[in-house]
């Protein structure tokens, strides 16, 4: 099945995307990867301890992967800006996940601010991908400055809660006409799997993979569990319906 | 002299490069980023930019995140 997702000049077969945050081993991201066949993978930025510096975190994602750094730590637009040029400079590509939070209880993600950023860093060349809470009228203004995909959330960060949001997330779908990729929240493969036989374009998981007992086997669920939620929308799914409507036959031979 | 480095003011005793300066410090040069009194140098121009009071240093690097 040729299905690609295209963001940018990347033609993206796996839509199952995840991140590299939380992870007990990073040595587990290499065959995380082989395992469930993720294709973009996230990272953030932060200062050095230059007293105790961290591992590298590149050393660990296959080359043939996408890399989508994201702005975490950004509380404004102009701070998004400053991170997403920091990253592109450390020459891994152009794409940026917008994340504005000045929320620390319920990490929600300023839409006006994101907004703002979008239109700037499209402006300065970049693939935009921004995190929001699924608005349409935010998700419009987006659309109009040029974002790649919207990337709206299914509950508050690192909760599992799921696709509490699923009915704006399907207003996004149905109204907008960029990739709807839904990110943050999502904890189990079924909830996936629901995001993908709505019309999401994709869904990006993180936590749920990095706190399951196996992250690389999560990592495969996920990445089923979007394919064949993928394959449910395109295969269109049946009629709901108040009232049975038999599948056999009922009248015949006993009348 | 006084410099600051993410966030924190460090004791310079003399004046060097910023090439020289990251060489100090106990880091892998090839995966971080420098921000230099907030604009970005390439690692080709660190060896041309004089480190002196009050710069403001910023070093990065990418970690895991989602």
């Amino acid at each position: 099945m040729t299905d690609a997702l295209i963001i940018g000049d990347k033609k993206i077969q796996n839509r199952f995307f995840t991140g590299t945050g939380k992870h007990p081993n990073n040595a587990l991201i290499p065959k995380l990867v082989d395992e469930s066949g993720v294709e973009v993978i996230t990272v953030a930025l932060r200062r050095v301890d230059l007293n105790n510096p961290e591992e590298n975190i590149l050393s660990y994602i296959p080359k043939k992967c996408v890399l989508l750094p994201n702005t975490s730590g950004a509380r404004n637009a102009e701070e998004a800006v400053r991170i997403a040029k920091l990253a592109r400079a450390c020459g891994c590509g152009d794409w940026v996940k917008i994340e504005v939070i000045s929320d620390n209880k319920y990490l929600l993600p300023d839409n006006y601010q994101t907004a703002k950023a979008t239109e700037m860093l499209v402006k300065e060349g970049f693939v935009v991908l921004p995190y929001v809470n699924p608005d349409l009228y935010s998700a419009k203004d987006m659309e109009s400055a040029g974002a790649a995909a919207i990337m709206p959330l299914g509950a508050p960060i690192g909760t599992n809660r799921g696709l509490q949001t699923r009915e704006m997330v399907r207003i996004l779908i149905n109204e907008i006409n960029l990739p709807i990729i839904v990110d943050a929240g999502i904890g189990k493969p079924s909830e996936a799997a629901e995001a993908m036989e709505m019309g999401a374009a994709a869904v990006l998981a993180n936590t749920a993979v990095a706190t399951a007992r196996d992250p690389v086997n999560m990592a495969k669920a996920f990445s089923m569990a979007v394919e064949a939620g993928r394959r449910a929308y395109l295969a269109g799914l049946g009629p709901v319906k108040v009232d049975a409507e038999a599948s056999s036959p009922l009248t015949g031979f006993l009348d | 002299m006084r410099i600051k480095v993410n966030g924190r003011e460090e004791k310079l005793n003399k004046e060097m490069t910023l090439l020289e300066f990251l060489q100090c410090k106990d880091i892998n040069l090839d995966v971080v980023v420098v921000e230099f009194n907030y604009d970005i140098v390439e690692s080709s121009k660190w060896e041309e930019t004089t480190v002196k009071d009050g710069d403001n240093i910023e070093v990065l690097q990418f970690v895991g995140g989602g």
